[in-house]
């Protein structure tokens, strides 16, 4: 076997044995922010904020501690092991906001930090208020 | 508090991320990707009525992933579309997703103002 065959072999070993501890550590972590973004928003709501107000809130306090945990250096690894557990929930936009952000600051602000933000938020803001443009035309003519 | 929205959370949200989980895995799809489809698909089913049962089943677990995202985006352009026709289309996206997505830009520059890159 050479070592291009080895290298596949490997790989190939990997992945199998991989994707269900992946898909479990997937599913635990994401299933965690979840159930941690449930518990700001019950603890809004028990502080008298409204049920829609404290849905918002729950999105912007999972936002505000997923870029400190960026910054920290605490998201990178818990992300390695968490995969999309760490990525789906809007953590994973969050991290996807600030990272670039932080890495970018040799750069300056304006063109570093400011635009480095938008590498993947800014397509998944265009194609989701895109769709979104086109669901509420369709809405229009339905209603 | 109830005990049952911690367990549907959980459960649904973690569902939302194996199924991402699955699809790096097998394909090696990019995270921009991932987050890109997550949203569009959470408009895609909002519209045709999908995601509305799974929210009120899976709470945060439904809210919390990004297709809650693109659930919001949807039920915005409804709620501006009812209020103002077809001008709402054009706003009610970003109206109900705003606080979200200006609070990432604002943290963000505040983090990157008090944090420096990590040695990879």
């Amino acid at each position: 076997m050479n070592k291009k065959e080895y290298i596949k072999y490997a790989e190939s070993r990997a992945k199998k044995s991989n994707c269900i501890v992946n898909c479990v550590k997937a599913f635990l972590v994401g299933g965690l922010i979840c159930c941690i973004g449930q518990a700001f928003k019950d603890l809004y709501i028990y502080l008298e904020v409204e049920e829609e107000t404290a849905v918002i809130l729950e999105a912007v306090t999972l936002i505000f501690l997923a870029g400190l945990f960026t910054g920290i250096g605490w998201f990178d690894k818990i992300a390695k092991q968490a995969g999309a557990g760490t990525l789906v929930p809007i953590t994973g936009f969050s991290n996807a906001v600030t990272s670039p952000a932080i890495e970018a600051k040799t750069e300056g602000f304006i063109t570093g930090v400011a635009s480095q933000m938008f590498i993947i938020a800014g397509p998944v803001i265009v194609y989701g208020t895109v769709a979104s443009i086109i669901y509420g035309v369709i809405y229009f003519f339905i209603t | 508090m109830d005990l049952n929205d911690y367990l549907y959370s959980f459960l649904i949200g973690g569902a939302f991320c194996v199924v991402a989980q699955i699809f790096i895995d097998k394909s090696k799809v990019t995270a921009a990707r991932i987050l890109v489809s997550y949203v569009v698909i959470g408009v895609l089913l909002t519209a045709i009525g999908v995601y509305e049962p799974i929210v009120e089943f899976g709470r945060s677990g439904a809210t919390v992933p990004l297709t809650g995202f693109g659930y919001a985006l949807a039920k915005g352009v409804e709620k501006a579309v009812g209020e103002n026709g077809l001008l709402g289309a054009l706003t009610g996206g970003l109206k109900a997703t705003s606080a979200g997505v200006t609070a990432s830009f604002a943290f963000a520059l505040l983090w990157a103002l008090m944090f420096k890159s990590k040695e990879k």
